[in-house]
């Protein structure tokens, strides 16, 4: 009994290692950003709810950057092709959501 | 550098956020998110070196962007807002698939070549995610432009793809290998159709959301994936605002989450009630009636709904406002949060027509304001005004906080026919003794009342 705990517990210090310092920092990230978005997002004020998807729908397109990434080897490889279209189709959505978000607060300005 | 832009585009992003908080500061949100996407491009340029076809695809896909944007019309906002969320979609899945196949790229094989397993399990993730995204988010699109219906999926065919999705991201992430690859992106795929595709259509503002929030999660997992802390904020703060959208719509449908996902009887249930309805009596009445009533009257309620944005009657309905307001009629607009196919869609339509931003109120607002109005003037909502939701426990909708429209001395609906609404059901509303009904196009109809004010 005592051997199988040893090993499970040797097992599971294997695992953790699979969990790099990078992994958990990203986590860490990841948790505070979420809270972040939490308390933001409330503040916002209903009417204003279709900006808030056009515009959260052309931030994350920051994604670009891992196209970008994808794109910055030499030489041709179906990954380059694959950043290629992901940066195209980041930029319609980047260029297109801030867009339609601008035309959208300004129809809820000019009456001011 | 590079850390130190990222660092300032995150922080951009969430001003870009807080923005929004109200209307004389969203603008400069909109322009703090510029920047910050500006900046991140910036950051991630310093390390590479050929600038050719990046800027070919920006190029490329920003004017296909802007021209989109200008095309479009409020009215179509749900579905191109569906649109640009399944780009997101794929263009994680592309991003994660370049990662897959040149993993040095992106730093994260070890000596041997081999990706790290922490990786495959990112990998398999955001593929899942964004392959989910991308097809939920097409299906959306299809159904909010209204060219396909949906159809029943059994439940357990569901479970069994997804099912399916899960053991191939396990044996993906043990062995790396191709099949299991291909294998993820296919069945993924098919989860994204089959989850969409049996959501009623009253339940689409919750989709469009849940959709937002998928978009989010897929970013940070690409994030997690490059190591890149402005993905992972970026990723948690959409993934946040999606999610938050999505409670409060299904809070303001008195429904689970979990209940709008597996609502799968609902489509087969709408035919019910139906039939029962052609002996009820209603009154009808015509545009000179409505007019005379709205003269008289010292306030009046507009409730917009869907109706009013295919009819596109915005404008005619503000110009009416105008009139009644010379005349010294208090007027004012009540918006239920699921009007509409997406949240907030009845704000911007007003908000395009020039209605001044303090004449809108929220359902919470004016609610009790109905009790003491003339004329509740209904155009193109349904069933957020239906009574059953107060009074039949048996109806599907039982429990969902409705505008008390009824409780206005006299209520003008304006509909293009006596049929049901979106979640299917009949209204006693329209049956009420107070009430008038005016059956025609919202936006004829309105500008037949203005003729005659």
């Amino acid at each position: 009994m005592a051997i199988f705990f040893q090993n499970l517990w040797n097992d599971l210090i294997g695992w953790s290692h699979l969990i790099s310092a990078n992994n958990l920092h990203s986590i860490t990230v990841f948790i505070l950003a979420c809270f972040v978005g939490y308390y933001v997002v409330w503040k916002v004020t209903p009417a204003l709810h279709a900006p808030l998807m056009s515009v959260t729908n052309a931030i994350s397109s920051v994604i670009i950057l891992g196209g970008l990434f994808a794109l910055s080897n030499d030489g041709l490889s179906i990954s380059k092709v694959f950043g290629f279209l992901a940066v195209l189709f980041s930029s319609i959505n980047i260029f297109g959501g801030f867009a339609v978000t601008n035309r959208m607060l300004q129809m809820f300005q000019k009456k001011k | 550098m590079t850390d130190i832009l990222y660092l300032i585009s995150a922080i951009c992003f969430i001003f870009a956020l807080k923005g929004l908080s109200s209307a004389d500061t969203a603008k400069s949100g909109n322009i703090y998110g510029i920047v910050g996407i500006v900046l991140a491009c910036l950051g991630a340029y310093t390390s590479s070196c050929n600038l050719l076809y990046p800027l070919i695809a920006i190029l490329l896909g920003g004017s296909i962007g802007i021209f989109i944007s200008k095309r479009i019309s409020m009215t179509q906002l749900p579905e191109m807002v569906a649109g640009f969320h399944s780009l997101v979609g794929l263009s994680a899945l592309l991003i994660d698939s370049a990662a897959y196949f040149s993993p040095e790229l992106f730093g994260i094989v070890n000596n041997n070549g081999d990706i790290y397993i922490s990786s495959l399990i990112e990998i398999g993730l955001g593929i899942a995610i964004g392959a989910v995204t991308f097809t939920g988010s097409i299906i959306a699109f299809l159904k909010l432009k209204g060219v396909y219906k949906g159809q029943t999926i059994n439940l357990v065919f569901n479970s069994f793809i997804g099912l399916i999705v899960i053991l191939f991201l396990i044996t993906f992430t043990i062995t790396a290998d191709i099949k299991y690859f291909y294998g993820l992106i296919i069945f993924s795929l098919l989860l994204g159709m089959t989850l969409i595709i049996p959501i009623g259509g009253a339940d689409m503002p919750v989709v469009v959301s849940m959709l937002n929030s998928y978009s989010g999660w897929a970013a940070s997992g690409i994030g997690f994936t490059l190591q890149n802390d402005l993905l992972i904020i970026t990723g948690a703060l959409v993934g946040a605002s999606g999610a938050i959208l999505s409670y409060i719509m299904c809070k303001s449908m008195n429904r689970s989450l979990i209940d709008v996902i597996f609502s799968y009887s609902q489509i087969v249930s709408d035919n019910k009630n139906i039939q029962n309805k052609s002996n009820k009596s209603y009154k009808k009445g015509a545009p000179e009636d409505a007019a005379f009533l709205l003269k008289n009257a010292s306030s009046v309620i507009i409730v917009p709904g869907y109706g009013m944005a295919t009819s596109q009657a915005q404008h005619s309905l503000k110009e009416m406002g105008d009139i009644l307001k010379k005349e010294g009629v208090s007027v004012k607009y009540a918006i239920h949060p699921v009007a509409g196919r997406m949240p907030g869609h009845m704000n911007v339509l007003l908000a395009e027509a020039n209605v001044p931003y303090d004449d809108v109120c929220e359902l919470d607002e004016i609610n009790n304001s109905f009790a003491t109005c003339d004329v509740a003037y209904v155009i193109g909502a349904n069933d957020v005004t239906n009574p059953a939701a107060k009074n039949d426990p048996t109806s599907s909708i039982y429990g969902m906080p409705i505008l008390e429209v009824g409780k206005a001395k006299t209520v003008l609906v304006l509909k293009r026919s006596m049929g049901v609404g979106y979640a299917g059901l009949d209204n006693e509303l329209f049956y009420a003794h107070n009430t008038m009904m005016l059956l025609g196009d919202a936006k004829k109809t309105t500008e037949a009342i203005i003729k005659s004010l």
